[in-house]
């Protein structure tokens, strides 16, 4: 099986260039079949070669293949080639798989959409994108798919490009990770120029051979690569577009926040972890940005009305705890809480979907409420969906992935207790902001009536979210703590790809204690939504009354200010300076010079320098004045070619003097 | 014998063009597309001869050379000569050739015989300065490719046609003079030491200067070459140039005579003048960074679509002074890559704006918006070009690009952190060409009719060629080390010396 890996990402990609050249001709069933035909075939290959992959175990625990060679200039020759090893293979899978739920789900929720075929063509387009990027086995090629996704978010968060406000938090998104993808492409500069290669493997060998622990080139490559990371993975500072790409129809949603694109700058960091550990002050930094990240993104979901940006703000909260895991090296554990939060966020999105499109594109939780009955799928679906994201324990999969992240950021010798505080305080957020959401929507009274003639969502819809509710549950069973079980399957499974995190507090009480305090987080979070959301809904009301609190709840919705930061220390300056200078300075310095150099000898002239006595020079002064005059004529043509003569009389001087 | 043939056929195709058309209306435009089809079919024929030479690493020489005398009493010569970089730049023009005839089907309808006698005749000039190894013969083509174009601008231009033609004669003759007065010092200067009047490129290669004296003619050379290539702050003659001509007319320009000048700074300015290029290294950078980012930011604030694709012309073309006196095996070979990525995604553009105007009879983008619903195909194949422009991976002004940057990397890390600052400079401009063109609701009530099967097939077929190059580059980039490997090796190592 492992020879077809070249497949995963070429079936996808032949998929979008069969839906963009014929996608007009084609029907709506066909379209169908081709775009989510792809993808299923890509996703069924991915599982064989997992299959085989178990099973044969290839030698050195990695696959590679080559196509040919892209670039090939003096040393340097990246190749289009893949590489398969257990991180790529659990990448691929979550990435395929999830992609083909979504994709399935699409094929019902969009069928009255007029651009049905184009919507497939970038989907696959974004999935194929996503596939290359994991299996990559050079960090150009890599850049290749990391580039693709990027603009795969920018024509799908613009799909439905008639409003100009889709439009605009398209591009937000394409321009705010191209920032972190230009420091990447430097680091991917620096990279080649000091160690001589581009493929992730030598170059991560070479990496640690030739740069010591903490020497200043390792730092500087390890900082542009987390620059690249992220941007793409919507942390701070580079986190603002995120909440503004809900623009985008929500599967485009789902796949840009569970499968594809913000999980890319988790995968980088792990993917080039070598690089990170010598890199210490830059792996505090991945810490730090994942912690206050976490808390940031909390806070702000807290304040959203908006059932999508919830989940926007959720998930930059989440790939924090995925930052702050790959800060302390808990590389194993930043892969798994991936792979869950893919599962969870993927149905959060897809259910939530559902609730909008049956109130009409309603997407304010306030005008929602008591929908548990009218949408039982939706509703069971989306308690599956918030029970992982709050980590109910036992019965989870978000309680196992959240819950080794924690331990081991209070075990690892790069992890501190400030850290864990900080992922705490984030998981009693977690489980407040998102029940705040259930209460709202499904519990309480009906604010909105669901109009009679919605159709209870058929089978392409129900059963994506059967089998991610499945998984959001079960997910987690395979990496269980020591008082449970003591699974170990998915860091066994990826050990040879990303090393175990250096443990240096080991003590089973201290983590029996801290475990119990994760649960009690997560339960007491959910009782406090509860209470405060459903039981008493007048407190916050009251709450709110305070000026004081109503500003501090606006700040947080608005995202902290950033978007209001970088308005008005870059786009409007840049805007101003464009708009100042769109007849270019330089152009009309030709013509402005030379006119005043003409209109200064002119005013000598006025003045009169020369006596009246002399009037033979005077005379002259007066024809040189009328020559000089006549060459004054405003035509850019004439001073162009004076400024031409006198740069030739110069060089000629310069030449034969 | 193959070289004359490949200037030959272009000025026998023009005349007969001219001609033909007093005869028969309307077979001018047919005899041109023969013309540029046989020039082209010769071209991909001798690429694919010497591929296979020019892929081994070791390959140094020339492909072909054809000498003739022809004023032997100032020693010149009719000297024509083809490494791979000419070679690629050749097949470049036969191909952008095509297309412009092409895109002029329709849109010439007056004076069409003289006009493809112009355009024909602008091509075989250029075809002749990348061949030209005879300085006063390169001079000579250097002439022929301009006055065709200035007609081309004068006469079938726009609104402002005759400022434009004019503000491009004077920048180009101004500094075209500028250069003969170089080329002269330079052969007197060779004169005066060997007592050797000779206009060859090879005798004058090693010529011995004063330090001084290879400063002040490498100006000479370097200014003509920084007009038209172009390099801020003398780029202003090209916004204007390559909005008011018509659409082949820009093609030409933007794809053809700006690699002219990228081409110059390339076979002459570099190896005739290594010690004094090498001291001016850092400041022509300096020059080429300024150029990507003011022209990247310029285009953003444009309105017009020609206009602002101009623009990234400077951008894109400041990447590639870059490369030239980075001067490294990645940056050349980046550069090189650039010229012809740059050569097809901008020609499509202006292409695109050519199908626009023609219909529209505007280039306001404040007049577009919402085109997408009206024209899809055209629509798409916009997003595809701008995507282009911005550098996207797996597309050729990617794989230029990022030669370019890891090459200046090595020569100067700062050049190199400031140049990459355009590439999110290229996203917001290509961006906002997509959304005030083709997104958006179409709030002025456009009706147009969609791409032509003529015009679908020139776009397809540039598109097709974009990808190619994003993915398989390495036809094109064989091509580039020769360049490298031209000037003798120790000018080489003794201009990296300086540039350390």
């Amino acid at each position: 099986m492992l020879p077809l890996l070249w497949l995963i990402p070429t079936l996808p990609l032949a998929g979008f260039l069969m839906l963009a050249l014929g996608g007009s001709h084609l029907s709506r069933r066909s379209v169908a079949v081709i775009g989510t035909g792809s993808v299923a075939l890509s996703a069924l290959i991915a599982i064989l070669i997992a299959i085989d992959f178990i099973a044969a175990r290839p030698p050195g625990l990695a696959f590679q293949q080559e196509a040919w060679v892209w670039i090939a200039t003096a040393d340097f020759s990246p190749k289009i080639g893949f590489y398969l090893d257990a991180l790529s293979l659990v990448m691929v899978l979550v990435v395929t798989v999830v992609s083909f739920l979504i994709h399935l789900y699409s094929t019902e929720f969009m069928i009255n959409d007029e651009g049905y075929a184009r919507f497939f063509a970038y989907m696959n387009l974004f999935v194929g994108s996503m596939c290359i990027l994991v299996l990559a086995d050079n960090l150009l090629f890599l850049y290749l798919g990391w580039e693709g996704v990027g603009l795969c978010s920018y024509l799908l968060i613009g799909f439905w490009y008639r409003d100009p406000d889709n439009g605009r938090a398209a591009r937000k998104a394409f321009i705010v990770t191209r920032i972190g993808d230009t420091a990447m492409a430097l680091g991917l500069s620096l990279l080649f120029t000091h160690l001589g290669t581009l493929d992730i493997q030598p170059l991560m060998q070479r990496v640690t051979q030739q740069w010591p622990e903490g020497s200043e080139l390792a730092i500087l490559a390890a900082a542009l690569l987390l620059a690249g990371a992220v941007g793409k993975s919507a942390q701070l500072p580079l986190q603002t577009w995120l909440p503004d790409a809900m623009a985008g129809p929500t599967p485009v949603s789902a796949l840009i926040h569970a499968a594809t694109m913000v999980t890319a700058g988790v995968y980088l960091i792990a993917r080039t972890h070598a690089l990170f550990s010598l890199a210490p002050p830059v792996q505090l930094a991945v810490a730090v940005i994942g912690a206050l990240t976490l808390l940031l993104a909390g806070f702000s979901a807290l304040a959203q009305k908006d059932i999508k940006r919830v989940l926007a703000y959720s998930t930059i909260s989440q790939i924090g705890y995925m930052f702050l895991a790959l800060g302390v090296g808990a590389w194993s554990a930043a892969i798994f809480h991936l792979m869950t939060h893919a599962f969870f966020k993927a149905l959060l999105f897809l259910s939530a979907g559902v609730v909008i499109r049956s109130l009409h594109e309603e997407h304010n939780i306030f005008r929602m409420g008591g929908l548990r009955k009218k949408l039982p799928v939706a509703f069971w679906t989306f308690l599956i969906g918030s029970a992982s994201l709050a980590a109910l324990p036992l019965v989870t999969a978000g309680f196992y992935s959240k819950d080794l992240i924690l331990w081991q950021v209070w075990s690892s010798a790069q992890g501190n207790s400030w850290l864990w505080v900080a992922g705490w305080a984030g998981a009693i957020l977690t489980g407040f902001y998102i029940f705040r959401v259930v209460f709202l929507v499904f519990f309480g009274e009906a604010r909105t009536a669901v109009p009679l003639e919605t159709k209870r969502p058929g089978l392409r819809i129900t059963i994506p979210l059967v089998v991610l509710a499945t998984l959001s549950l079960t997910g987690g069973w395979i990496e269980t703590p020591p008082f449970l079980g003591n699974l170990t399957l998915f860091s066994d499974f990826v050990q040879h790809a990303l090393p175990p995190a250096q443990v240096i507090h080991d003590g089973k009480n201290d983590q029996t204690i801290l475990e119990l305090l994760a649960i009690a987080a997560s339960l007491g979070s959910i009782a406090l939504a509860y209470l405060l959301f459903l039981r008493y809904p007048y407190f916050i009301h009251s709450l709110m009354l305070i000026p004081v609190l109503a500003r501090i709840r606006k700040f947080w919705g608005s995202g902290w200010g950033f978007d209001w930061l970088y308005d008005n220390l870059i786009i409007r300056p840049y805007l101003w300076l464009a708009y100042a200078d769109r007849h270019d300075v330089i152009d009309n310095i030709y013509s402005m010079a030379i006119s005043c150099t003409l209109r200064w000898l002119q005013k000598i002239d006025r003045h009169d320098v020369i006596d009246n006595i002399y009037s033979g020079l005077a005379e002259l002064c007066l024809f040189l004045y009328r020559a000089l005059s006549a060459t004054q004529s405003g035509q850019v043509r004439r001073y162009a070619a004076a400024i031409a003569a006198g740069s030739i009389g110069i060089i000629f001087m310069g030449v034969f003097a | 014998m193959i070289l004359t043939a490949l200037i030959f056929i272009l000025v026998a195709g023009g005349l007969l063009s001219w001609m033909a058309d007093r005869w028969h209306p309307g077979a001018a435009k047919w005899l041109a597309l023969a013309t540029v089809g046989v020039e082209l079919v010769l071209a991909i024929w001798l690429w694919l001869q010497s591929a296979s030479a020019m892929a081994l690493p070791a390959h140094v020489g020339w492909l072909g050379e054809i000498r003739a005398e022809w004023i032997p009493r100032f020693g010149v010569s009719f000297h024509l000569a083809m490494d791979g970089i000419s070679l690629i730049l050749v097949v470049l023009t036969a191909f952008l050739g095509m297309v412009s005839v092409a895109c002029s089907w329709t849109e010439i309808q007056e004076r069409a015989g003289f006009f493809y006698f112009n355009l024909l005749w602008t091509l075989a000039g250029a075809v002749g300065v990348f061949l030209a190894l005879d300085l006063f013969l390169f001079f000579f083509f250097w002439e022929l490719m301009l006055v065709p174009m200035y007609f081309m601008i004068a006469i079938w231009g726009h609104e402002k046609r005759l400022y434009a033609s004019i503000k491009f004669f004077i920048f180009v003759e101004g500094s075209g003079l500028l250069m003969l007065v170089a080329i002269l010092a330079l052969v007197f200067v060779h004169y005066r030491s060997t007592g050797v009047l000779t206009f060859d490129y090879f005798e004058l290669l090693n010529t011995a200067m004063s330090p001084s004296t290879e400063l002040w003619i490498m100006l000479g050379f370097f200014i003509a070459f920084a007009v038209k290539t172009p390099i801020v702050p003398f780029h202003s003659w090209l916004p204007d140039a390559h909005t008011e001509a018509p659409t082949a007319g820009s093609v030409i320009l933007a794809g053809v005579l700006l690699k002219t000048g990228a081409y110059g700074l390339l076979r002459f300015v570099v190896p005739l003048f290594p010690e004094a290029a090498g001291y001016f290294a850092p400041v022509a950078m300096a020059l080429g960074a300024a150029g990507v980012l003011y022209g990247a930011f310029l285009a953003f604030a444009q309105t017009d679509f020609k206009r602002l694709v101009a623009y990234t012309s400077v951008s894109h073309l400041g990447f590639v002074v870059l490369g030239i006196f980075a001067w490294n095996p990645w940056s050349l070979g980046g550069a090189v890559m650039q010229m012809i990525a740059h050569g097809i995604s901008t020609g499509a553009l202006f292409v695109i704006a050519g199908i626009l105007q023609e219909r529209t009879h505007t280039r306001d983008m404040r007049r577009f918006e919402g085109l997408w619903s009206v024209m899809p195909r055209l629509a798409a194949m916009g997003l595809f070009f701008a995507i282009a422009a911005l550098g996207l991976p797996g597309m050729g002004n990617f794989v230029g690009e990022f030669l370019i940057l890891m090459g200046l990397y090595r020569a100067s890390s700062v050049l190199a952190s400031v140049a990459a600052v355009a590439f999110v400079a290229s996203v917001v401009y290509a961006l906002a060409l997509v959304q005030k063109t083709f997104h958006g609701e179409n709030t002025h009530g456009w009706q147009l009719h969609d791409l032509s099967g003529r015009e679908m097939a020139t776009l397809y077929s540039m598109a097709a060629i974009t990808l190619w190059l994003g993915l398989y580059p390495q036809p094109v980039l064989d091509a580039a080390p020769n360049t490298a490997n031209s000037p003798p090796a120790i000018v080489v190592s003794q201009h990296q010396a300086n540039m350390e």
